[in-house]
């Protein structure tokens, strides 16, 4: 790409800064803004999750209080503040999932590279995927108005749980959960849009020559998210507009006495809901696919069966989602049916992990810190995975349900899975995308802090959730007082290296040692984006690349 | 844009229309949050009226951008992919209230419930009969159907633009009658939206779909005034493709609503 280069000096970029930024049709700098935006957005989220463990860190109530919230523990009198609870773990996990960890890995990766690795110039419909944006913005809009809109007992905000179930979500005060109703209604046409863009760019804006079974990993992954978005999300836009219609006309599809079901709304939820777990989680699978080739300097073990394990779990996402409601009274055939499903998922998902194990073997590795990530990805996935195939069992289910057994279950898979990817992904590309490099030692020792933060939060839970701690409770019997204090000492680690992990990137971007080569890791770094110069033109792949810049004859 | 390319891919200029429509629909349910809770629909209003203006000007830029050769094969070999992929969306959308009718007729309430939600429909529920307006609703949209399918055949086969435009006409006169019988038929429904299963899943099923019969007249009144405009060719008219798309799209889900909700959900009553 010599020739883009070229371009690279002699197209000068004269957009101001509104026009780049408010009025972008260019995939570079919008995936650039959701990558930016989702950060805030997580930024907000993991200060809720510091001050949820600040109140979990000894038992009885001490900042929650319904005298008011206090930051620091005091002598003064304090009665448990349930409503403040309830907002916090909603606004967590409603942020976590719609407003971080899919724009950030689906709108902000996907967006950057998924149109490079595939030798597109651009999206397919570039000022849809600018709409996509700004609805996800007005979308975590609403979702913070929503915390501090009024809301259930007389106070602000809605303590729903991020699921929204009735008869909790069709009954709480104020106007605060239909803003958070819209707020959900917002960010999945958001996502909608996005997915039919994606689907339309990798089917239709393949570098000449890419046939389906040479394109890289990382597209590969978010055309299996895009299409697990586009069947999953509408129909849970439909369950929401029926809770706002409860709500608010005094229909009863979740209302028992008017012949409605509250348990229909967790079905329709979960249909949703479960396919939504690899929606988070397949865009990292194509990240760390790419980041553990390039450090082993190896290409990817089991090319082909890479591409169909996901596209199987995208489809087996579709038929389990009622695990997550074993004990709502499914009959015995449903709950063995639902199991089988589930633990089939596990062959698909090994098949992943064992070839990534496979493409390290023999491997000349190399620890890099997105290396660090992904290894600490492909560690920590396969516990949380682990888990997974325990609490699919629909009789262990019954004793695990809502405990903190399945709080750890899922943070192992979501933020030590997804939020590692997200990482890895991040100290992988800065360079490409910034056009400077992180230092070395900097971005390890975040990784260590976060390893070892993250681990101590989230191990202890295993341990509380088998003594039989329930989730969602902001006081807990004296017994369970040693793991949850351990736990809190590493969410405190987690969030100091999370603060570190800011401070890389602004000295990074700001200060960091500029790139020159187009290529800073190693041939096996091998798609196309690594061809461009960093960071890459404004506009690129405007003369399409030729299939020897990126059919290098291995791997694929 | 300004370089020279190899690719006949569509690179677009900046657009304001994203920003202004993403502003629009924060404001317009924002403020249909307060209307619901009873502080003015002006917010609401003023969203929509936003909203509204962005879809005219950002879908004539499309409209222009067509006519002005962008439109080149692969680029509408890409806007039809999107546009299948759009109604692929709807019909999981409409899965989501076919899951409600689903259940609730298959499982009705336990005996917790009100003795009266033991059944479906419900006891006391008087549904209409499916072989009345709900059968004369039925052709009248597929012969709608079929008028779309003529003007189709006009274009592509004959190239005869008046045809077309006839035949268009037909499918949007088809399409109001088909909007106005429904109307009649809501007013005089012997039960209520609220405070019953079987009205909330009536209205809101048949009532997503006349929304969608709505959009799809729209869209079809569009097509009409761009073929007077002379806009269409047998070899581009992609816009007007997605028109009968839709259309069809919308006709498909009318005969599952038909065979459910109307002809499912009141066997075994009496029917007015």
């Amino acid at each position: 790409m010599a020739d883009a280069a070229i371009r690279g000096h002699d197209a000068h970029d004269r957009r101001n800064f509104f026009t780049r930024w408010f009025m972008s049709t260019n995939h570079k700098d919008i995936g650039i803004l959701y990558l930016f935006t989702a950060a805030a957005v997580g930024f907000v989220s993991v200060l809720f999750t510091v001050y949820m463990r600040m109140e979990l860190m000894a038992p009885g109530a001490q900042l929650m209080c319904m005298e008011g919230m206090r930051v620091l523990p005091s002598g003064a009198d304090c009665t448990p503040n349930g409503h403040l609870w309830n907002v916090i773990i909603t606004a967590h996990g409603i942020l976590m999932m719609f407003f971080v960890v899919i724009p950030a890995l689906f709108g902000g990766f996907g967006n950057y590279f998924m149109p490079l690795q595939i030798g597109a110039p651009d999206m397919a419909f570039p000022r849809m995927n600018n709409l996509s944006y700004w609805l996800y913005v007005a979308g975590t809009s609403l979702a913070i108005a929503s915390v501090f809109a009024p809301g259930g007992a007389n106070q602000a905000g809605s303590g729903l749980g991020w699921v929204l179930y009735p008869p909790l979500s069709t009954h709480e005060g104020g106007y605060s959960t239909d803003l958070a109703l819209f707020a959900v209604h917002l960010s999945g046409a958001s996502s909608i849009l996005g997915a039919i863009n994606m689907i339309t760019t990798f089917l239709n804006m393949r570098a000449p020559g890419m046939t389906l079974h040479k394109v890289p990993l990382f597209p590969w992954s978010i055309f299996v998210t895009a299409w697990l978005i586009l069947l999953s999300l509408p129909v849970l836009a439909g369950a929401i507009t029926m809770l706002i219609t409860d709500r608010n006309f005094g229909t009863t599809f979740f209302e028992a006495s008017g012949g409605g079901d509250p348990v229909l709304y967790q079905h329709i939820l979960w249909f949703f809901g479960h396919p939504e777990v690899y929606i988070i989680i397949v865009p990292g699978f194509g990240i760390i696919s790419h980041v553990i080739s390039t450090f082993s300097k190896k290409p990817i073990f089991g090319y082909l069966p890479m591409v169909y394990a996901m596209v199987s779990i995208g489809v087996l996402g579709f038929v389990v989602w009622a695990h997550h409601m074993y004990t709502v009274g499914l009959s015995l055939t449903q709950q063995s049916y639902f199991m089988l499903a589930t633990m089939v998922i596990a062959v698909p998902t090994g098949i992943k992990v064992f070839s990534w194990i496979a493409t390290m073997w023999g491997g000349s590795i190399e620890f890099k810190t997105p290396m660090l990530f992904a290894t600490g990805f492909l560690f920590l996935f396969t516990v949380g995975g682990v888990t997974g195939v325990i609490l699919s069992q629909a009789a262990v289910d019954r004793y695990y349900h809502d405990t903190y057994y399945v709080v750890a279950h899922f943070h192992y898979v979501m933020s030590l899975g997804a939020v590692y990817a997200i990482f890895a992904g991040i100290y992988f590309w800065i360079g490409k995308m910034s056009g400077r490099q992180y230092p070395e030692w900097a971005g390890k020792i975040h990784f260590w802090g976060m390893f070892i933060g993250s681990n101590l939060t989230f191990f202890p839970q295993h341990f509380l959730g088998r003594q039989g701690m329930p989730r969602r409770i902001l006081d807990y019997p004296e017994a369970f007082s040693l793991w949850n204090h351990v736990s809190s000492i590493g969410a405190f680690i987690a969030f100091a290296s999370f603060l570190w992990f800011i401070g890389v990137v602004a000295w990074t971007l700001l200060k960091g040692k500029r790139v020159t080569q187009a290529n800073y890791w190693n041939e096996y770094a091998d798609t196309l984006e690594w061809t461009l110069p960093s960071p890459p033109p404004e506009h690129t792949f405007e003369i399409l690349p030729q299939r020897s810049d990126w059919d290098h004859g291995h791997g694929h | 844009m300004a370089h020279e390319t190899n690719h006949d891919y569509h690179i677009l200029k900046p657009s304001i229309w994203p920003f202004l429509g993403a502003l629009g629909a924060f404001i317009m349910l924002f403020g249909l949050v307060l209307w619901m809770h009873d502080r003015g629909a002006w917010m609401f209003a003023g969203g929509a009226i936003l909203v509204a203006y962005v879809m005219f000007g950002w879908w004539s830029e499309v409209v222009f951008e067509g006519n002005h050769g962008d439109h080149t094969p692969v680029v509408r070999l890409g806007l039809r992919y999107g546009f299948i992929l759009f109604i692929m969306s709807e019909v999981m959308f409409f899965a989501a209230w076919f899951w409600s009718f689903f259940k609730h007729a298959m499982y009705p309430g336990g005996p917790e419930q009100p003795a009266a939600f033991q059944t479906y429909p419900p006891e006391g529920i008087v549904p209409f009969d499916p072989w009345h307006l709900p059968l004369i609703n039925t052709l009248i949209l597929l012969c709608s159907g079929a008028a779309a399918t003529w003007a189709h055949h006009a274009l592509v086969e004959e190239n005869d633009h008046k045809q077309m435009v006839r035949a268009l006409a037909l499918t949007i006169f088809l399409g109001l009658m088909f909007t106005c019988v429904q109307a009649y038929e809501y007013t005089h429904a012997h039960f209520g939206f609220s405070g019953n299963i079987y009205g909330a899943n009536f209205f809101m099923a048949t009532g997503f779909h006349g929304t969608h019969v709505i959009i799809g007249t729209i869209f079809l009144f569009v097509c009409m005034m761009r073929a007077m405009r002379g806009d269409f060719t047998p070899r581009q008219h992609v816009g007007f493709e997605a028109a009968v798309w839709y259309w069809h799209f919308v006709d498909v889900v009318w005969l599952f609503l038909f065979a459910a909700v109307y002809i499912w959900g009141s066997s075994g009553v009496a029917a007015h």
